[in-house]
């Protein structure tokens, strides 16, 4: 749009400006720097070129966390997009239950990451936590810190009720924004109440659920905290996702040109990912 | 197709009604024909859209029945009424073609591929959308769209009542007229029962063969067009119907005459209203006459609307409109005069009296 | 005084306005009249500044404003949905652009309950804008634009949500709520028959073009093109293909139509002759009266008037006729036309004068 100029909105966005540059640019920078060089401490840096990405690049270990990581994605997005649509169409529509559900809903998403993950880790303990021991009880043999299986269940199972609720609150503010005139039409063209999902509901959720998507993917391919304190990333390394394998090679064994590498190619990642994600979605919308 | 009977419904909002005003729909009782064209005008808020609604089953009333065909429907669903709907914003399947959104009744209801076809085309053909059957509804203009939603209705035989929820809102003027002319021709087409809610006269008058005029959540009178014009039962319907509206003026009444200031007017019949009821008479801008006869007016205004003249007159302190030909002169000394037939007398806002002595 | 210069809006690909040039004097009210999509609200929000032409100057009282930003001008806006303050009185609402302003309490005071008395809202002023009518709201947020003192007021459609009567009555009051400022008043519809109400100027837009400007009947009586009749002409004006020779038009299979005296003198060549629906009747009320022998298609009564649609050889026409009418469809029927009031336009759609030439908007 070509709008009305006016060179003093500048002056507004300079703070912003600065706090980004501050933020994102210049760390970012840095890592790029160390993502090209080798040190040995004492701040001294030799250049290295592309080798901490070729190394990356071709490491088995990395390859294997970054596979961990997109099943990891897969499986949460495919139970809480679905599960999220369909929580947001059993709510009621108004009135004081409304509220109800909307604060309860809300409730997983106001805890900070960390005591989400100890709140999991001790309610999935076999020998004392609720989730743990009730399962063993019921004669499944499980343990999260011992077998991988159980370790996957608890970390999914853990992500779903943390985030599900965000998928259910944008998709329930979607499906409230849908006129009462379409589900009087389809009432009176003898609609079923899968057709009302299929042909008014979900087209109308379309952005929203768009959102939703990109908000989870993003989110779940950058998961860090939550199994970090639940699991560690074990047990081995059977749930050491791409960030957690990053902090290991960073802080554990202070390989910064390899971290560094894998940050970058992280991010480019996931930019690559969302974007993709994002034109294919719009361009299906922008046909129709 | 059906007839429809309203028995004694009064509908409120609230759980437990007692007094009358809290009824958004005070007392209706009448008989809809079949195949008839009915339209319920009146202004927002005046109960017609809930009526509509008790119509169509979105609403159960408070009390009362609603019949179709003599079968109470009064707890049925809407799906389970044969009844088709047309909203005031275009209600499309997005994501459908138009040729799958005139078919989606019919699927609903297992028609055959086959039958399906050959109905729906006969619709496309008659609504003039054959050629966009396959186009996608969402990139539609608003009146094709609408014409989409009535087609829905259409293609059903089955179909009890179609009703019209203010479906030209959102139609620009031009679009209004096709779309009007075209419903009225399928009206007289099919002889489907319709029934048509605005708060436009226009599009009311000219769709229906019988105008309900709803005011207060009350029915103040049914009619056709020209009952509604020529004798308002009540000031309301003076008011509301017209434009501008009927002059309404206070009057004397004494025997068969009625006094407004100096002057006489000679009536029909000699009025008898309930002593102390306020007493009016309602003459519509048509049917006063503007020459150089009659009782003296000094004029305030005059509104040129291309076709007609709009004048302003004030009789005796009442402002009087008056009608005239687009080319028709304005008198250097006015005087204006009432056709007889169009005088009506009002007590209390209803109307005792219509049509004055034969002079 | 407002004047748009050669004004052009493009956005991307697509053309809003091309070549728009407009005085509006101060103290006038001027009508942008067009269906929807035929640039009115891009013409307004280009006087108000809200957005910047692509072309061409906007300037304000002999100053050039354009790319001057809405907040530096002195502008108000109505628009069609009802938009005041939701948390504030009607009385705060329509002070709320002089508090922005800083203005003396008394003197707040006193417009305030000025344009409310204007304006019919007295006994409302304590109310919230919820608890009243769309009426009321709508002249709440009228008021709010009236005191604000502006130059240049632009009301957008500011009548299409209210009710069929409310409309009537607002629409009778606002040219003398108008009169009382000395400001530009810019007001947008779609509806033939309100602009004539309304009076004042009109402007008539179609595909982004002005396609004529001037005092509103005088539009009406005598558009300079065929596009210009037609957006000004509700219901929709008639037309006929014909071809001129000496004191005929002539169609193949239709009655010949008189060419009215004025315009004997131009060329024996193709034109197309418009006229409006009240021109058709079923008496002769003139001896040019052309006699049509036309088939009914439907007919709608609006309780005095009928508006009768005719089929005639091939050509649509409507008939709005005084009384109660009820043809058969079907049924074949004479009515007349009066020729002395026919426009006539070239084959390109170009009104002409009665000396043959094209006539300038």
């Amino acid at each position: 749009m070509n709008k009305t100029w006016n060179n003093g909105a500048w002056f507004m966005v300079l703070p912003v400006l600065l706090i980004v540059a501050l933020n994102a640019v210049v760390p970012l920078m840095t890592v790029v720097n160390y993502s090209v060089q080798e040190t040995f401490g004492d701040n001294l840096f030799f250049f290295e070129g592309a080798r901490w990405f070729r190394d990356v690049l071709a490491s088995e270990r990395f390859h294997a966390s970054l596979g961990r990581q997109f099943v990891f994605t897969g499986i949460i997005l495919a139970i809480e997009i679905p599960l999220g649509v369909a929580i947001a169409l059993a709510m009621p529509r108004g009135g004081i239950w409304a509220s109800v559900c909307l604060v309860l809903m809300a409730l997983p998403l106001l805890i900070p990451w960390n005591v989400v993950g100890a709140m999991w880790n001790i309610f999935a303990l076999p020998d004392i936590g609720l989730l743990g021991y009730g399962l063993n009880w019921l004669g499944f043999d499980y343990n999260f810190t011992r077998q991988p299986l159980s370790a996957w269940f608890t970390v999914v199972l853990m992500d779903v009720w943390h985030w599900t609720s965000l998928v259910v609150l944008l998709a329930y503010a979607g499906l409230r924004s849908i006129d009462d005139s379409y589900y009087q039409a389809a009432r009176i063209d003898g609609a079923s109440r899968w057709a009302v999902f299929r042909f008014i509901q979900l087209p109308k959720l379309k952005h929203v659920l768009t959102i939703a998507f990109l908000l989870r993917f993003m989110d779940s391919f950058m998961i860090y905290t939550e199994p970090f304190v639940l699991t560690g990333g074990g047990p081995g390394n059977t749930t050491t996702f791409l960030s957690i394998d990053l902090v290991k090679a960073a802080l554990g064994e202070f390989n910064l040109g390899i971290a560094a590498a894998m940050s970058l190619i992280y991010f480019l990642m996931t930019l690559l990912v969302c974007w993709l994600f994002y034109t294919l979605m719009m361009q299906g919308s922008e046909k129709s | 197709m059906a007839r429809i009977d309203l028995d004694h419904i009064r509908h409120s909002y609230l759980p437990h009604p007692k007094r009358e005003e809290n009824f958004a729909l005070k007392e209706v009782h009448h008989s809809w024909e079949d195949g008839g064209a009915y339209a319920l005008l009146g202004p927002s808020g005046c109960g017609k859209t809930t009526l509509l609604n008790i119509i169509s089953g979105l609403l159960i009333p408070t009390e009362g029945r609603i019949l179709f065909d003599g079968k109470d429907v009064t707890t049925l669903a809407p799906e389970a009424r044969n009844i088709a709907q047309v909203f005031q914003f275009p209600v499309v399947y997005d994501t459908m073609s138009v040729f799958d959104n005139l078919a989606f009744p019919l699927r609903n209801r297992g028609m055959r591929p086959a039958e399906v076809t050959k109905k729906v085309t006969e619709i496309m053909e008659m609504l003039e959308l054959a050629e966009m059957a396959k186009r996608k509804a969402s990139g539609l203009t608003a009146d094709m769209k609408q014409k989409i939603s009535l087609g829905r209705g259409l293609v059903r035989s089955d179909v009890n009542a179609i009703l019209f929820d203010e479906p030209l809102t959102v139609i620009d003027p031009h679009m209004k007229w096709q779309l009007r002319s075209q419903l009225k021709l399928l009206h007289d087409r099919f002889a489907h029962t319709m029934v048509y809610v605005t708060h436009d006269q226009t599009e009311a008058l000219t769709f229906a063969d019988t105008v309900v005029v709803m005011y207060e959540g009350e029915i103040v009178q049914i009619g056709t067009p020209e009952e509604l014009f020529e004798r308002p039962r009540h000031t309301f319907v003076g008011y509301f119907i017209g434009s501008p509206g009927m002059n309404v003026m206070p009057v004397k009444l004494d025997g068969a005459s009625a006094r407004i200031g100096e002057q006489t007017i000679a009536l029909a019949d000699a009025p008898s209203p309930k002593p102390g009821a306020r007493t009016e008479l309602g003459i519509r801008p048509e049917y006063v006459r503007l020459g150089t006869e009659g009782m003296p007016v000094s004029i305030t205004k005059v509104e040129d609307v291309g076709r007609r003249k709009i004048v302003h007159a004030a009789l005796d302190g009442s402002d009087i409109a008056v009608i005239v030909g687009e080319h028709d002169p304005i008198p250097g000394d006015p005087h204006i005069s009432f056709e007889p037939a169009g005088i009506n007398i009002y007590a209390d806002d209803w109307a005792i009296v219509s049509g004055a002595a034969q002079s | 005084m407002l004047e748009l210069k050669t004004v052009a809006k493009a956005v991307g690909s697509e053309t809003h306005l091309s070549d728009v040039s407009l005085r509006l004097e101060n103290g006038t009210l001027n009508v942008l009249l067009g269906p929807t999509l035929s640039g009115k609200t891009s013409l307004m929000r280009i006087m108000a500044g809200l957005d910047r032409p692509s072309s061409g100057e906007v300037w304000f009282n002999d100053r050039n404003v354009t790319g001057v930003a809405v907040q530096k001008r002195n502008v108000a806006m109505v628009y069609q949905q009802f938009i005041n303050y939701p948390a504030l009185s009607v009385y705060e609402n329509i002070a709320s652009p002089l508090r922005i302003a800083r203005t003396d309490a008394k003197v707040i005071d006193r417009e305030v309950r000025k344009a409310a008395e204007l304006l019919k809202l007295t006994p409302y002023l304590d109310r919230v804008p919820l608890n009243l009518s769309g009426g009321q709201q709508q002249r709440t947020a009228i008021a709010r634009a009236i005191v604000k003192n502006a130059e240049l007021v632009l009301l957008d459609e500011p009548l299409a949500n209210l009710d069929y009567k409310l409309r009537e009555e607002l629409r009778a009051e606002l040219p003398k709520i108008f009169a009382e400022s000395g400001a530009i008043f810019v007001y947008a519809t779609t509806e033939p028959s309100e602009a004539l109400l309304l009076g004042g100027n009109t402007a008539t837009l179609s595909e982004g073009r002005v396609t004529q400007f001037g005092p509103t009947v005088e539009v009406f009586r005598n558009p300079v093109d065929l596009i210009t009749a037609q957006t000004f002409s509700d219901p929709p004006m008639n037309v006929i293909e014909v071809h001129k020779s000496g004191p005929m038009f002539h169609r193949e299979g239709t009655a010949d139509i008189p060419v009215p005296v004025a315009y004997r003198g131009i060329a024996d060549r193709d034109y197309t002759v418009g006229f409006r629906p009240h021109h058709l009747s079923l008496k002769k009320v003139d001896e040019t009266s052309v006699v049509i022998r036309a088939r009914v298609e439907v007919t709608e009564i609006t309780g005095s008037e009928s508006y009768v649609h005719l089929d005639y050889a091939g050509v649509n026409w409507v008939m709005l006729t005084d009384g109660i009418h009820d043809f058969d469809a079907g049924e074949t029927i004479e009515v007349f036309l009066d020729a002395r009031h026919i426009l006539v336009f070239d084959a390109e759609g170009q009104g002409i004068a009665t000396d043959g030439t094209r006539l300038a908007a």
